[in-house]
């Protein structure tokens, strides 16, 4: 029963989520079967480079840095993420591993979702699959977006 | 063609013919950008000028070129100008010092239409040296601070230690009624702040967008990029409102320098709507 309620909360979590808002009750049951809610205290790692991309993060609450570490620089943070965003989205593609270290900056709540449990459900059931990529799909463009941007240094020296 | 401007343009009464102004002081505000504060070294009163206009400076002997006024338009004594050292002009200006003079021309352009903000949330973008002209307006929003709704300034630079105006932010955001959030496009870990481009925080808003005006300066890319995120969010095209920047030459729209489509940047800039110019922005050959 305790359990049953937890999922039930999860779920409402998960579909509460600004990636899944609007999802398919039937839908948000799958993902949400594949889901925990976890916290980092600030300066905890998410995941750190080469790792397998094992989670997904939905952050609830609180700030995630993404870093890289450069010779001679240490890490160098290149994107912070907060409420309603998404950590991870290595996990959609092989060979599954985090390119970079993802770290807590201030106490964050967040749900977690088993990539290869999503994964599995995804290729079981294409809708789902189709559902899942046709959010996941924009996130990955606006970061691209950004990313063009930042490359561009439009605030450095005129050159 | 319909002229892109929607702001008379003001000027100096005679807007060929410099007058000579003494440097009073000179702040250092990033190792490549000073601050200037000129006052007058006649009798007669500086020029008055609307937040958003510029000024031609003129170090004798090397050139002149075109400045943003970035202090607070109220100061009748004080004309406060932020200079980045970039070119031999530029260079010799950040040189001056204390009691040094120089020349002036303007102000010139056209402002930011700050009281068409009245009643209205109001959000202000700035990206880099951006800031700069729009500090006066800024000056303004927080002097008729009653007359506005919900005010958001939304700054992005390229690391921490590029933050422009440092303390200034510091005492705004100490007022509490205005929201600020500073974005760097890169930073160590000791940074505790919003890292990515400053377009990523125009979706968390919280303002009444279709109701809102915004005031956007910045490197042109970035405001392109920020006036669309904010058309997207429910900003009207016509309440955007964007200072562009050309290669400035006579002030006064005779040159052709400037020249922008069917327009001058500067007689009918630099402040323009967005929609007037929106079609305009990813063209190269302008």
């Amino acid at each position: 029963m305790a359990k049953g309620a937890a999922m039930e909360g999860l779920e409402r979590i998960v579909s509460e989520h600004r990636l899944f808002e609007g999802l398919g009750q039937e839908f948000v049951k799958l993902a949400a079967g594949c889901a925990k809610n976890v916290r980092f205290n600030a300066d905890e790692y998410l995941f750190h480079a080469e790792d397998p991309a094992d989670w997904i993060y939905l952050v609830r609450h609180g700030r995630v840095a993404l870093e890289m570490a450069t010779p001679g620089r240490g890490a160098v943070r290149f994107e912070t993420l907060g409420e309603g965003e998404i950590v991870g989205l290595t996990w959609l593609l092989p060979p599954y591993r985090w390119g970079y270290d993802a770290r807590a900056i201030e106490l964050t709540r967040a749900i977690a979702l088993d990539a290869k449990c999503l994964r599995d459900k995804c290729e079981a059931d294409h809708d789902l699959g189709y559902a899942l990529m046709k959010r996941f799909l924009p996130v990955l463009v606006q970061r691209l977006q950004a990313t063009r941007l930042q490359s561009l240094d439009v605030y450095g020296p005129p050159r | 063609m319909d002229r892109l401007a929607d702001f008379a343009p003001v000027t100096a009464p005679d807007a060929m013919l410099p007058r000579v102004v003494r440097v009073a002081r000179r702040t250092r505000d990033l190792p490549d950008t000073w601050t200037l504060d000129l006052v007058a070294a006649d009798n007669a009163p500086l020029p008055r000028y609307a937040p958003g206009q510029f000024t031609m400076l003129y170090v004798f002997g090397v050139g002149e070129i075109p400045v943003s006024i970035s202090g607070d338009a109220s100061d009748a004594l004080r004309l406060v100008q932020t200079i980045r050292a970039v070119g031999k002009v530029s260079e010799a200006l950040t040189r001056l010092a204390p009691g040094d003079t120089l020349g002036l021309r303007g102000p010139f352009g056209t402002a930011w239409p700050v009281a068409d903000g009245y009643g209205r949330d109001v959000v202000v973008v700035a990206g880099g040296l951006g800031l700069a002209p729009l500090r006066p307006a800024l000056h303004q929003l927080q002097a008729e601070r009653k007359r506005f709704g919900k005010l958001v300034l939304l700054y992005g630079t390229r690391r921490p230690e590029d933050i422009l105006f440092r303390r200034q932010l510091a005492s705004w955001r100490r007022q509490l009624d205005m929201e600020i959030e500073v974005t760097v496009d890169h930073a160590g870990t000791d940074w505790r702040g919003h890292v990515g481009v400053v377009t990523k925080l125009i979706p968390r808003l919280g303002v009444d967008a279709e109701n809102a005006m915004a005031l956007v300066c910045g490197p042109e890319v970035m405001m392109r990029f920020a006036a669309s995120a904010l058309h997207d969010v429910g900003l009207p095209e016509p309440s955007i409102h964007l200072s562009l920047e050309r290669n400035m030459k006579c002030a006064v729209g005779l040159c052709g320098h400037c020249q922008f489509a069917g327009s001058f940047i500067c007689k009918d800039g630099a402040v323009m709507r967005y929609d007037k110019v929106r079609q305009l922005l990813g063209l190269k050959e302008i």
